[in-house]
């Protein structure tokens, strides 16, 4: 087709342009609202945060809370456990980061206890690691959640959390 | 559709029919030419028929007495089995019989891999099935999470999880499914209403799949093209019918024996325990018809490639016609195609005994060896084999062999009256 033969654009095609167009707009603010109810709703985002009493938990003991419909590991770490997580060289993990970061208060480690692979629930104080293993599909993890052998992409995630006093922990 | 026009013999019926032709597509389906040489392996779309229609019957009933609530739901199940009058068989039926939908169409999927019927001109109903297949998977796990038992609600997790694999937004996709940030409540009422629709979309489907078929008719174990209506053919009433009504008798014997003697050797003694999110089963398992998907999302070590393995599997099978080079349909007269046939059934039996083992050592190896035979079959073998392999000669018509006059099909073939055919 030539350029001569081109058709120009005439007001009826100014039309059908504007009128699909504001029927695309339309169809998306149908569309949206009905797409968006699945999210998380109000009440369940108002459950945002947990308080924890700790003051039970001995050296070596780990508690399992339930934060958001999920387990939160809250484990009072030995000396030994404590040393073995930080004098891992960071080259060898899969995900790396250092234990200082991941435990502010080296006694206490605070994570999802939540496989980063398929979203198990890891056993404690079983593994290569002598930490947590996921019997669901074999991901090890070490004394600081960190993935270590396994399919799991990623360490076990560190939540939100403060502690509201030397006894209370708030998650969220 | 067949091509003679169909007139009704009573005058309401030929005023009805003018109005909406329901009477011809009757007719049509009751004259509808098949081939004359249908095996068993063709009477499991009647069969397949009936399991749709048995699960959306005892489905719709289980949904009178069901409590889709995470607080009532385990309780509405056990209140099914005790004090609904015959609660229990109809929960058992419809239990039971997915798993019978799914030997179903097991044997209807590799019934169409023996005799090449994916192949043109029938691509579009083997993709309508493939959907089929897809949203069966779909509906049968959403249907395993509403007990509310350990095995649904980690199979949920599991499952649901698959999509935080997705690089960026699998995060949000994850809560997006959960209703929250963990399978809970919205979870199960949202997978509740979604298991009550996908039946309907499979019904539609289903007529989509039939209305294909008819129109180039079914496909045969010679797997040539034959005329309709001929010699080659009789109607699809009373002969279809009857075969399939005997063989839907024999199938019943089998769903039969697990609804009444085993109706729970096909689950998972988990399941009678209560969901709990603080405490995972020891060893998780889908249900069987789903091994070998699960074998292969296992058997790759990287999170997001499992999740893409697993997914590809299903697709393979979908662009399957273009995959198979080969013109010759039925494995009768592919001599090295029928080896490399049963090597694959092997290889899915495999990944699924593999699937229900645990992920480790002897069995993890047998999985990836097993996954990338399956790939393999698919990817490799299929489109070189179709160009490679000598088929065996094709007889000219169902009846050449009988009719032909001559056990030597080469001398048939050079008779003039068969060339005319042609």
């Amino acid at each position: 087709m030539s350029d001569s033969e081109k058709k120009k654009p005439n007001r009826r095609d100014f039309i059908v342009t504007a009128t699909t167009a504001a029927g695309a707009v339309g169809v998306g603010a149908v569309v949206w609202p009905l797409v968006d109810q699945m999210n998380p709703d109000a009440s369940v985002k108002a459950l945002a945060s947990t308080e924890v009493d700790i003051s039970a938990v001995e050296p070596g003991q780990s508690i399992t809370v339930l934060w958001r419909g999920k387990p939160v590991f809250i484990k009072r770490r030995t000396q030994d456990e404590i040393d073995s997580a930080r004098a891992v060289d960071l080259s060898e993990l899969k995900h790396p980061e250092k234990d200082e970061d991941r435990a502010k208060n080296p006694e206490w480690l605070v994570m999802l206890g939540v496989c980063t692979h398929l979203g198990c629930v890891p056993l404690t104080d079983k593994g290569d690691y002598g930490a947590w293993f996921c019997p669901c599909h074999g991901s090890h993890y070490d004394t600081s959640g960190r993935i270590r052998k396994g399919p799991a992409p990623t360490n076990m995630e560190v939540p939100k959390y403060e502690f509201v006093n030397s006894n209370t922990i708030k998650i969220g | 559709m067949s091509d003679h026009e169909y007139t009704p013999k009573s005058k309401v019926g030929k005023w009805f029919n003018d109005r909406l032709p329901l009477l011809t597509l009757a007719n049509h389906l009751t004259d509808y030419p098949t081939p004359k040489n249908l095996n068993y392996w063709w009477t499991f779309g009647g069969i397949l028929t009936f399991c749709l229609i048995t699960q959306i019957i005892t489905g719709i009933v289980l949904g009178m007495h069901y409590v889709a609530h995470a607080d009532l739901a385990f309780q509405s199940v056990e209140h099914i089995m005790r004090d609904v009058n015959y609660g229990w068989l109809i929960r058992y039926v419809h239990a039971n019989g997915a798993s019978m939908f799914f030997l179903a169409v097991y044997i209807h999927i590799f019934r169409s891999l023996y005799y090449g019927s994916y192949k043109s001109p029938r691509e579009v109903i083997w993709i309508i099935g493939m959907l089929i297949y897809f949203l069966m998977m779909a509906t049968a796990f959403m249907g395993y999470v509403l007990p509310w038992g350990q095995m649904s609600f980690w199979g949920a997790t599991v499952i649901t999880n698959l999509f935080s694999a997705i690089p960026l937004v699998g995060e949000s996709i994850t809560n997006w499914l959960w209703g929250g940030y963990s399978v809970d409540n919205p979870t199960l009422t949202r997978f509740f209403s979604l298991h009550y629709l996908f039946p309907f979309l499979i019904l539609g489907l289903v007529v989509l799949h039939i209305w294909a078929l008819h129109v180039p008719g079914n496909n045969n174990p010679i797997g040539i093209d034959i005329k309709k209506p001929s010699k080659d053919t009789v109607p699809f009433h009373p002969y279809i019918v009857i075969k399939d009504a005997f063989a839907l008798l024999i199938f019943l014997l089998i769903f039969a024996f697990f609804v009444f003697f085993s109706p729970n050797i096909l689950g998972h003694a988990d399941n009678y325990i209560e969901a709990n999110p603080l405490v995972t089963p020891a060893h998780i398992v889908p249900e069987w018809y789903l091994l070998p998907f699960y074998a292969i999302l296992r058997s790759v070590p990287d999170k997001l490639l499992g999740v893409i393995a697993m997914f590809a599997a299903i697709f393979v099978l979908v662009i399957l016609p273009w995959l198979d080079t080969s013109k010759v349909r039925s494995t009768v007269f592919r001599p090295i195609y029928k080896q490399f046939y049963w090597f694959l059934v092997a290889d899915v039996l495999i990944l699924g005994y593999v699937g229900a083992m645990p992920a480790e050592g002897l069995y993890l190896l047998i999985a990836r060896v097993a996954t990338a035979y399956y790939f393999a079959h698919f990817l490799i073998i299929l489109p070189f084999l179709g160009i490679k392999e000598k088929t065996t000669p094709l007889p000219l018509s169902i009846t050449e062999p009988v009719l032909g006059g001559s056990a030597d099909m080469a001398m048939a073939r050079n008779n003039p009256d068969f060339k005319e055919k042609l």
